[in-house]
């Protein structure tokens, strides 16, 4: 890799203040992707701001009873911890499902935010990519595109985003704390993550300079019955073909409420709102389920290699689904 | 760039050749504690480089410390730095487990650990579980049960394994615990259990079912006899 300076933040502030100055700096904390992409000259900062001292490792009670995480906090701590258990079980799934120990254990809840997709063809400096380099091309769109977008993609770039952790935290409605030279503000997790649309190369909404602090889970009481279901490659150590997490509230064999998202199908954990409305009210049976799945593959665009994905997303659904009404656990 | 990487590579190289001459010349052991002397020794005379920063870590008990570049895993200072080759690379990407040590008492891929983030932390590697001539509980296990074949990636299994027992000790759930707040105690720890742990270590030579013989031995329970993992061929040879 490419060599560059190394500093230890002291502060938050000090951090920002660091990156605001040096343009191409990047900030590391678990290091999991990054080092990984710094092997492979997908990156080549000028500087490595190191966060991962930075107190910013704790979770707490928020006052409205949900959970603030702080952004350094470990997958593995935040997967162990006992009310991430109890109270949004799906989150604990999520994590424990993705990657192995030695990587959650040095994994952060900010960096998983901030993985890039491992989309070969972006992977691989050999290709043309329009994320690495716009305007490039995309050779995954006449490629080998089973682990590529069904939803959601765009002419310029059909990658998907990797993460297991931020499928729960969409469903969830999560809130990612950031601060920046302006200032904290709070972004909700659908604004987070960007689709590729015409500028591919961008993943997220952050600002130069902006820092993840914080992911804040609203208290929902029916996550207790919330689900992660993974499917998979192999049965473990493997990215998502596709994966579902969902919650569903019911009363009297009747859906009050229903939260869903999915991953492995588009370049941001994917929401359906029509899908949600629809559950709402109807009886928690396979059939409600079955419709519910029809409305969130409705639009999907599936590619030579990943037809298949159309086919196993409703099952999956209608399973996580399923599940969730049986009161949750393993899906 | 490629100037840059080449030099590196070659760096690299000339230390290892140099200890493989030493390595011929005396016993085994030799070259990693003549390295680590000498790795003390450097760092203690002389300041860091250019590009170099001074990191303190303390590696099996052992205070060392070391001039570096920043982009140095700490797989390469275990390796290149301090003659401590039992941490292999294998993907060196953070894939198959090969590269696995203790972190503050965690399990890591040293690959994508960057050598000057570890400043000051205590780091075992497989070279630092025996006391002595005394194996490790899990080495032990190892040898007793077929737990490897070629043994490259055994001390990464071994480092995971260690690992995986402080962490169920410490109540730790996996992907497959089936119920979250009440994860398995060690002698309940069932196959699938030990396999989703050991997930992110990978054998080529497929020694699998020794691997999970030797957790079951480590967690005091019985593994199965050695005939139960022969090929059911083995066991139908006309007599």
């Amino acid at each position: 890799m490419k060599n560059f300076t190394y500093v230890r933040a002291n502060s938050t502030q000090d951090a920002i203040q660091r990156a605001t100055k040096e343009k191409a700096a990047n900030f590391i904390a678990g290091g999991t992707n990054l080092v990984d992409r710094l092997k492979v000259f997908l990156d080549e900062p000028s500087q490595l701001i190191d966060i991962s001292r930075l107190d910013l490792n704790r979770i707490e009670r928020t006052r409205e009873g949900g959970l603030r995480i702080g952004a350094l906090v470990s997958n593995t701590a935040v997967a162990d911890d006992p009310e991430i258990r109890s109270d949004y079980p799906l989150l604990s799934r999520a994590i424990l499902s993705g990657a192995s120990q030695q990587i959650r254990n040095m994994a952060t809840v900010g960096g998983n935010l901030m993985q890039r997709t491992r989309c070969p063809y972006y992977y691989d400096t050999v290709f043309p990519c329009n994320k690495r380099q716009p305007g490039s091309g995309c050779p995954a769109a006449v490629g080998i595109n089973k682990m590529h977008a069904i939803l959601g993609g765009s002419e310029q770039c059909i990658a998907v985003h990797p993460s297991d952790m931020c499928v729960p935290l969409a469903a969830l409605d999560a809130v990612v704390e950031v601060e920046g030279a302006q200032g904290r503000r709070q972004i909700s997790f659908s604004e987070f993550h960007r689709l590729p649309g015409n500028t591919p190369q961008l993943d997220n909404n952050l600002a130069p300079g902006e820092i993840i602090t914080a992911v804040i889970l609203p208290p929902i009481s029916f996550a207790k019955s919330g689900v992660y279901l993974k499917l998979r490659d192999r049965a473990s150590y493997a990215f998502a073909l596709i994966s579902v997490a969902a919650a569903l509230e019911i009363r009297d064999g009747q859906i009050q409420e229903a939260r869903m998202a999915l991953g492995g199908v588009a370049h941001k954990p994917w929401r359906s709102p029509e899908a949600e409305q629809f559950l709402q009210g109807k009886p928690a049976e396979t059939a409600t389920f079955q419709q519910a799945a029809e409305l969130v593959l409705r639009d999907a665009k599936p590619l030579k290699y990943n037809a298949f994905k159309v086919d196993m997303a409703k099952r999956a659904i209608r399973r996580a689904l399923t599940v969730s009404a049986q009161g949750g656990g393993i899906a | 760039m490629q100037d840059d990487k080449k030099r590196w590579w070659q760096t690299s190289r000339r230390n290892f050749l140099a200890r493989a001459l030493t390595a011929a010349g005396g016993a085994i052991a030799a070259p990693s504690l003549l390295n680590a002397a000498q790795a003390r020794q450097e760092s203690s005379a002389n300041p860091p480089g250019e590009g170099e920063i001074q990191v303190s870590l303390k590696i099996n008990a052992q205070e060392q410390m070391l001039n570096i570049e920043p982009r140095v895993t700490l797989l390469d200072a275990l390796r290149e730095k301090l003659g401590l080759t039992g941490s292999k690379k294998g993907c060196d990407h953070g894939q198959c487990g090969a590269c696995t040590v203790l972190v503050d008492g965690q399990r890591v891929y040293s690959c994508l650990a960057l050598a000057v983030m570890q400043d000051g932390k205590a780091i075992t590697t497989i070279e630092g579980l025996a006391r002595g001539d005394t194996l490790h509980p899990v080495q032990t296990a190892f040898i007793d049960n077929d737990g490897f074949q070629c043994g490259y990636c055994t001390p990464g299994q071994i480092c995971a394994t260690v690992a995986l027992l402080d962490e169920v000790k410490r109540g730790c759930a996996s992907a497959v615990t089936p119920e979250l707040n009440s994860p398995p105690q060690l002698a309940q720890l069932s196959e699938a259990e030990a396999r989703e742990r050991l997930s992110g270590n990978l054998c080529r030579c497929s020694a699998y079912n020794g691997i999970v013989a030797a957790v079951q031995q480590v967690t005091g329970q019985t593994p199965p006899e050695p005939t139960a993992l022969m090929l059911v061929q083995d066991l139908e040879q006309p007599a």
